[in-house]
This record gives structure tokens, C-alpha cells and sequence, in this order.
């Protein structure tokens, strides 16, 4: 196997280790985080792809990051906002609303 | 007027709808800047009307795309019909939204001009991602779309309940975020290009030692979808999330975010990733099944009025999909027919729970509705029009929509799917009907609260929708014949292939099996 297939597969498995962990983790930041961490796979995917298909894919991981640090900006202001109701981060505890 | 793209200027011609939308956003939180400060002013009012007004102008710049031709129908926006008409459908929504959402927000103290600016914003992420023929611009407008409706959901920030549904929302939909662009990713490995209409002559000529990474993309990129747009298994969230978000931003998500979902879900499937048919047909043939199956049930157990309809609105998406799995041009009239009939009538059902939830949003239970029908008749009937027209009653355009959509799946061979669509149709009509039954069978109690008479601009909003709704279903003849226009103006698959001819559709061989 060459230098790409290797590195398509450790970008699969951190993809597959933010999935995992955003199901079974009830922090809400590390859940967070591993949604980050998924997309941040994503990104190595790309770069990998753009070895063999061109310069298009790392434009694509530009994008991507911009995207990210937005998303992040909302997802942290949104926590904070419940914070301010509960006083903690544990997605378990918030059921108002039946989940 | 005939676009060539030789000046920059054409590009502005191309997106006007979409540019005058977002100019209005900001204006709106520009001029909302300077009115702080006096919340009970009359200059407020001016900051409620511009993003009408802008909404508007885009309805119109919107109807002068009609005119346009656009010979390159390559690029990263697709200049066809079919965009035009998903974008009228997101500009009424938007509207509509709107026009409803007045007496609520004055209500609960929300009436600040970032709602408008948010709802302006996720509308252009909307209308860009309806007509997105490359996959960047569906990453970014999706999540331009995504997070602006994320704030919206949190926007009552004194309500936990509010906050909550954010947070679920951003949760999953950020997830799902992560599935759509790591499809995208392997999308782009297996065909080398983020232009939907490279991939589709990729596909199409069966290049890519790939099938398997194509697989895997096609196969992400739905579940992606899925999750945008609730589809069962992958809609647990959208229960919570439209119960606890501000009445009209429930509404404004159920109509827009499924309009626009839905529109980029068929115009990549079902056009640009055609060739590859044999690979999503049978994913989203087991999507539509249970989606249309497992909402349907669990809304006969729902007591809070609003929940129940989130229950109907992800089983709408099943109905949906069923147009999409035909995948012929029919199918795809038949989705757009029944994207616009029920963006207005799920608004319009929101709107009126909304109204009648008063002060607090607290009165949401079934029980809250019994009498209304007498004690409040136009706000008893518009809901009655509403619910009868979800649940696909003739003469409303909910029949029509769904007669539609059955006519497409038989005609493209998908029998089983109508048959499913009828019984879980029928299954429907009991948890609709027993909220009309409330409402015109039952007393109220004594001592029960009478909900607000509505404003003036609700009124008229609402009367036109239900109206509208009653004229599509008596007089379906004008709405049939646009939606099927726009569902056979879509931009055409590359037709030049580069070495080879183009193989016809659905000659790929996957392992999907």
C-alpha cells in the first residue's frame, strides 16, 4: 500500500473516532470537539485526494476551516446560552424537552 | 436578456434575487444599530418593514430571472427553472414567515432586528443551496443556511426550552454537517472534480477505480441530507427541537429548511448523480418507507399540539421522498408541487398554534384547543383549513399535492411506495381530525383563558395562505403546469464526453447489494 491509502485510512479512523465519540460522550464540549474532530478528517481527506486530483480539494479545506470556526463561534455561543439556564454541560440533564 | 459571463456584472444579474436578500440582511441590522434604544418607538416598525420590502424586491428580481438566458449551464449556480421556482417558494415562505411572525415576537418581547437579519440570511443560504451545481457551494450555503437557523432556534433566550433545542439542533446538525462533507470528500476522490456537472460525466463514463469510494459518498451525502431534512432513522432530534424553538421559526424551518433540503436532494440525486441511480434509489427506497411508516404512529400519542405537528412534518418528508425515489421529471413537478402547498400550509398551522399558545408560549396541549372553533372562529377555521389540507383532504391543496405525488411513483413503477403513501395517509387522519374535533365538538372549561385576537397583518396573512390553499386544490390546473415546467428546466447532465460516449443512466455496477 502506498503513502495515500495509508493516510485515507487514519483519516477514516479519526472520522470514525469523532462519530463514536459524539454518541457515547455526554459533555457537550467534547462532543464539540469531536464533531471538530470529524471535521478536521474531512479536511485530511481532502488534502490527501489533492496529491493525486489537484489543487481544487485544498481550496475545498479552506473553506472547510472558515466554515468550522463560524460553526464554532455559534456552537459556543449557543452553550453558554444554556449554561446560563442550567449551570452545567451535561447533555443527560437537559430534558425540558423529551430527547 | 441573454447572459454570456464576458463582465463581472453578469454574475450580479445571475444572483440577483439571492443579492438583493442578503443587501436587505444587512441594511436590516445596519438601520436596527441606529434604532436601539426605544423599543416601544414607532421607528422600529421601519426595521420590520424594510426586510419586507426586501423579500419583495427579491420576489420580483426573482420573476426577471424567468426572462433570462444563460447559455453556459455549467457553473456553480444552476440558471434554469428549476431554481427560479424553488426560489419562489423560499421567498413566500420567507414572506409568509414573516407577516405571521409580527404579533408573536411582540408578544414575547423578541422583536429585535437580528430576527429578521437571521431569518434574511438563512433565506439566501436557502436559495443558494436549491440551486448549488457545485459541491462547495452546497457545503457553504448548507451551513449558511444551518447556522442561522441554529440562532433562530435559540433566539428566546429567557425560555430553557429555547436554549435547549438550540443545542440539540446544533448538536445533530453539526454532526450531521460532518457525514454531508466527508461524502462530499470521498465524492471528489472517486471523481475528481466538486463540479456536479464534471462528477455527473465522471459517474456516467464509469471511470474511478472508485465504484467503492462513490458508494461511500453518495451514501453520506444522503444520510447528510437525511439528517437536514428528518428522515427516519435520522430524525430524532426534529421532535425537540420544533417544540422548544419560537413558534415561527418552527414554522419558517419546516417550510424552508425541508424546501431547500429537499430541492438540492433532487437536483443532485436525481439529475447530476442520475448515472449512479442504482446506488441512492435503494438507500432512499427504505428512507421513504419508514419515514412515512414510524411518524405517523407515534403522532397518534401526542397531546402538545406543536410536537404532533413536528410528528406530521418529518412524515411529510417521507411522502416527499417518495417523489424523489421516482426520480423522473414528473417526480420531480410532483416534489416541487407539494414543497411550495406545504411550506404554506405547515406555516400557517404553526402560525395559528403560535397564536394560540399566548403569553409564554405555555398553552400547547391538546386540551387547550376544545371550543376554539366557537370562541375564536377565524383562527379555528384557518387551522382547520391547514390540518385538513396536511392531512390531504379534497378540496384542499394538500390532495392535489398528494394525488400528484402518487401519479409520479406509479408512473415510474413504484408501486408499493403509493400503496404506503395511501394507508399511512389514512393513518394520519385520525391524529389531524382529532384536533378539528377539539376544536368544534368539545367545551371549553369555564375558566379557560381566551387566546388574543390576532393583528391585523396576521389576519391577512393568514386568510390569503388558507385561500390560496383552497384555490390550489379547486383550481390545480395554473400550479400543476409551473411545477411541471420547472421540474423538466433542469440543467442539463455535460453532454460532452471526453473520451468516450456517455454511458446511459444506470450503468454503473455497484456492490449495493
Amino acid at each position: 500500500m502506498d503513502i495515500e491509502t495509508y493516510s485515507l485510512i487514519l483519516s477514516a479512523l479519526l472520522f470514525a473516532i469523532g462519530t463514536v465519540g459524539v454518541m457515547l460522550r455526554r459533555n457537550v464540549i467534547i462532543m464539540f470537539m469531536c464533531i471538530e474532530l470529524m471535521l478536521n478528517a474531512v479536511n485530511l481527506t481532502l488534502v490527501v485526494f489533492s496529491r493525486s486530483l489537484g489543487i481544487e480539494a485544498q481550496v475545498f479545506v479552506f473553506f472547510v476551516i472558515a466554515v468550522a470556526a463560524a460553526e464554532a463561534a455559534v456552537g459556543l455561543a449557543i452553550i453558554i446560552s444554556i449554561f446560563r439556564h442550567y449551570e452545567l454541560v451535561d447533555v443527560d440533564r437537559f430534558n425540558l424537552l423529551k430527547w | 436578456m441573454i447572459l454570456d459571463f464576458s463582465s463581472p456584472i453578469d454574475y450580479l444579474w445571475a444572483l440577483l434575487p439571492e443579492v438583493v436578500l442578503a443587501v436587505t440582511g444587512l441594511l436590516v441590522l445596519t438601520l436596527d444599530v441606529f434604532q436601539r434604544g426605544d423599543r416601544s418607538g414607532p421607528s422600529r416598525a421601519w426595521v420590520r418593514w424594510t426586510a419586507v420590502a426586501g423579500v419583495l424586491i427579491a420576489l420580483l428580481a426573482n420573476g426577471y430571472l424567468l426572462g433570462i438566458e444563460a447559455p453556459l449551464r455549467s457553473g456553480m449556480i444552476a440558471m434554469d427553472g428549476f431554481r427560479v421556482g424553488t426560489n419562489f417558494v423560499i421567498l413566500g415562505a420567507t414572506l409568509l414567515s414573516f407577516l405571521l411572525a409580527f404579533d408573536y415576537l411582540r408578544r414575547e418581547g423578541l422583536d429585535v432586528g437580528e430576527f429578521y437579519f437571521l431569518v434574511l440570511m438563512a433565506s439566501v443560504g436557502m436559495m443558494l443551496l436549491a440551486g448549488s451545481r457545485d459541491l462547495i457551494v452546497v457545503f457553504v450555503s448548507l451551513e449558511l443556511m444551518s447556522m442561522s437557523v441554529y440562532v433562530l432556534t435559540g433566539f428566546n433566550r429567557r425560555d430553557p426550552r429555547s436554549s435547549e433545542a438550540a443545542l440539540k439542533y446544533f448538536l445533530m446538525g453539526a454532526f450531521a454537517s460532518g457525514f454531508l462533507l466527508y461524502g462530499i470528500a470521498l465524492l471528489f476522490g472517486a471523481t475528481g472534480s466538486t463540479n456536479l456537472a464534471l462528477v455527473t460525466s465522471e459517474v456516467a463514463r464509469g471511470t474511478a477505480d472508485g465504484n467503492l469510494l462513490l458508494f461511500a459518498g453518495v451514501a453520506l451525502l444522503v444520510v447528510g441530507f437525511a439528517f437536514k431534512v428528518s428522515v427516519v432513522p435520522f430524525h430524532m432530534w426534529t421532535p425537540d427541537v420544533y417544540e422548544g424553538a419560537p413558534t415561527p421559526v418552527t414554522g419558517y424551518m419546516a417550510a424552508g429548511v425541508k424546501v431547500a433540503g429537499f430541492a438540492a436532494l433532487l437536483r443532485i440525486v436525481t439529475v447530476e448523480l442520475a448515472p449512479a441511480a442504482s446506488v441512492w434509489t435503494a438507500i432512499l427506497w427504505w428512507l421513504a418507507v419508514l419515514t412515512m411508516i414510524v411518524p405517523n404512529f407515534i403522532a397518534l400519542a401526542q397531546d402538545n399540539v406543536k410536537r404532533m405537528l413536528a410528528y406530521s412534518s418529518i412524515s411529510h418528508a417521507g411522502y416527499l421522498l417518495v417523489g424523489v425515489v421516482a426520480g423522473s421529471s414528473m417526480g420531480r413537478s410532483a416534489v416541487l408541487l407539494y414543497l411550495a402547498i406545504y411550506a404554506v400550509m405547515t406555516l400557517g398551522a404553526f402560525a395559528v398554534v403560535g397564536a394560540v399558545a399566548g403569553e409564554g408560549d405555555s398553552r400547547g396541549s391538546l386540551a387547550d384547543y376544545r371550543g376554539l372553533g366557537w370562541r375564536r372562529p377565524l383562527l379555528g377555521a384557518l387551522l382547520a383549513v391547514f390540518l385538513l389540507s396536511l392531512a390531504g383532504f379534497p378540496p384542499t391543496g394538500g390532495f392535489i399535492g398528494k394525488l400528484y405525488l402518487l401519479l409520479a411513483a406509479v408512473d415510474s413503477g413504484h408501486v408499493t411506495l403509493a400503496v404506503i403513501l395511501v394507508l399511512t395517509s389514512f393513518v394520519s387522519y385520525y391524529y389531524y381530525l382529532r384536533v378539528i374535533w377539539k376544536m368544534y365538538f368539545e367545551d371549553a372549561p369555564e375558566d379557560a383563558p381566551l387566546p388574543a385576537v390576532p393583528g391585523a397583518t396576521f389576519r391577512f396573512a393568514a386568510v390569503v395562505a388558507a385561500v390560496a390553499i383552497l384555490v390550489a386544490g379547486l383550481f390545480p390546473g395554473r400550479a400543476i403546469r409551473t411545477a411541471e415546467y420547472a421540474g423538466e428546466d433542469m440543467s442539463p447532465r455535460q453532454v460532452t464526453p471526453l473520451s468516450q460516449p456517455a454511458a446511459p443512466a444506470g450503468v454503473i455496477e455497484t456492490n449495493t447489494d
